[in-house]
């Protein structure tokens, strides 16, 4: 009896720090169109066979976080449970007349570029709350843009764990070298999360960066 | 260092150079607010220093607001050129030296331009390049 209530008072007291890990709030960060929904499908749908978001051509098109619970990851013997944040992509600016370029109505493009500025300020606003972020960049682009560099300036000053996924290795113009020379730093993986290219060094470097949680 | 304005009449365009310290000891709220009065009045910024990370994070909040509720403002372009020249180098002392970043690099220079005149911030770790709307 003794023993079970000492035991009792152990688990309730130190439970949080010797029991089972916590669940990580991982957030996925980048610019417009870089593929963060996408990868975020991609690990959802691996582990859950679920999605996320929807995901388009036109930017912009998650204007809300997104977020899944306890999405269990398993990796060589290791496991993670996650908590994904999809965020909006984060700009400094948003013409409504970009979308009329792929189709939309006035109307429409007006409404998806301030639902947009409200999803630029939801992401930023998260970030007090993740505590492991993969900045998801398209691979194709120069990384050298403010936006990137505020990102992880921020993500720094918070000390949160960050890993640099370079998006759509797929295709032709892609060039990892150019973002791990702008952020040398950092660990970087090459994906394709449209083909699923990549993913077995992407999970191999989220359990890696998930240890400095 | 006084505080320079710069005004080509041809395209109507100017560019306001603000010395540090003019800014260091404004809060980070009144940077912001000073910073976006600007780039309201369709000037291209010029700052000596930078923004720190979370200043830098709340004017690209507050300029998300302003889009939402000011006709025809559509945001802003925004680049900062370290004193290296190279991003890595940046990195390298920010995480270094957090608390110099945090208070304000001098050595940098903060471009700031309203998107309705400044259509692209072209960047590489030695230069940049404004490219304005016709």
């Amino acid at each position: 009896m003794v023993v079970k209530v000492i035991k009792n008072f152990f688990n309730k007291t130190f439970g949080g720090f010797f029991g089972k890990k916590k669940e990580i709030v991982l957030g996925f960060y980048g610019p417009p169109n870089a593929g963060k929904t996408s990868l975020a499908n991609k690990i959802c749908k691996d582990w859950t066979g679920e999605e996320i978001g929807t995901v388009s051509k036109v930017p912009h098109e998650t204007r809300n976080v997104q977020i899944r619970e306890k999405v269990e990851i398993e990796y060589n013997g290791k496991r993670l449970t996650l908590k994904l944040i999809d965020t909006p992509g984060i700009a400094t600016k948003i013409d409504y007349e970009e979308f009329l370029k792929f189709g939309m109505g006035k109307k429409d493009s007006q409404k998806r570029a301030k639902e947009a500025t409200q999803g630029v300020v939801e992401s930023i606003k998260w970030l007090d709350d993740v505590n492991l972020v993969i900045v998801v960049l398209d691979a194709t682009l120069n990384p050298y843009s403010q936006v990137n560099i505020t990102i992880i300036g921020n993500l720094i000053a918070r000390k949160i764990p960050v890993m640099i996924v370079g998006n759509k290795t797929d295709l032709k113009k892609a060039d990892l070298r150019r973002i791990q020379s702008a952020f040398p730093e950092y660990d970087t993986v090459g994906i394709s999360a449209k083909s699923g290219k990549g993913m077995k060094d992407f999970y191999e470097l989220l359990f890696k960066t998930a240890k400095k949680v | 260092m006084r505080k320079r304005k710069i005004r080509i009449a041809r395209n109507n365009v100017t560019l306001s150079f603000v010395p540090y310290s003019e800014i260091a000891n404004l809060t980070s709220i009144d940077k912001i607010k000073k910073i976006l009065d600007m780039a309201l009045d369709n000037r291209i910024i010029i700052i000596q220093g930078r923004l720190t990370p979370n200043e830098e994070a709340s004017l690209i909040q507050s300029t998300m607001v302003l889009v939402g509720k000011i006709k025809d403002f559509k945001g802003v372009e925004i680049a900062v050129i370290s004193g290296t020249g190279e991003e890595s180098g940046f990195f390298k002392r920010f995480k270094e030296g957090l608390a110099k970043a945090l208070v304000g690099d001098q050595s940098a220079l903060t471009v700031i331009g309203p998107a309705s005149i400044v259509k692209e911030i072209k960047r590489d770790p030695k230069k940049i390049e404004l490219l304005l709307n016709k």
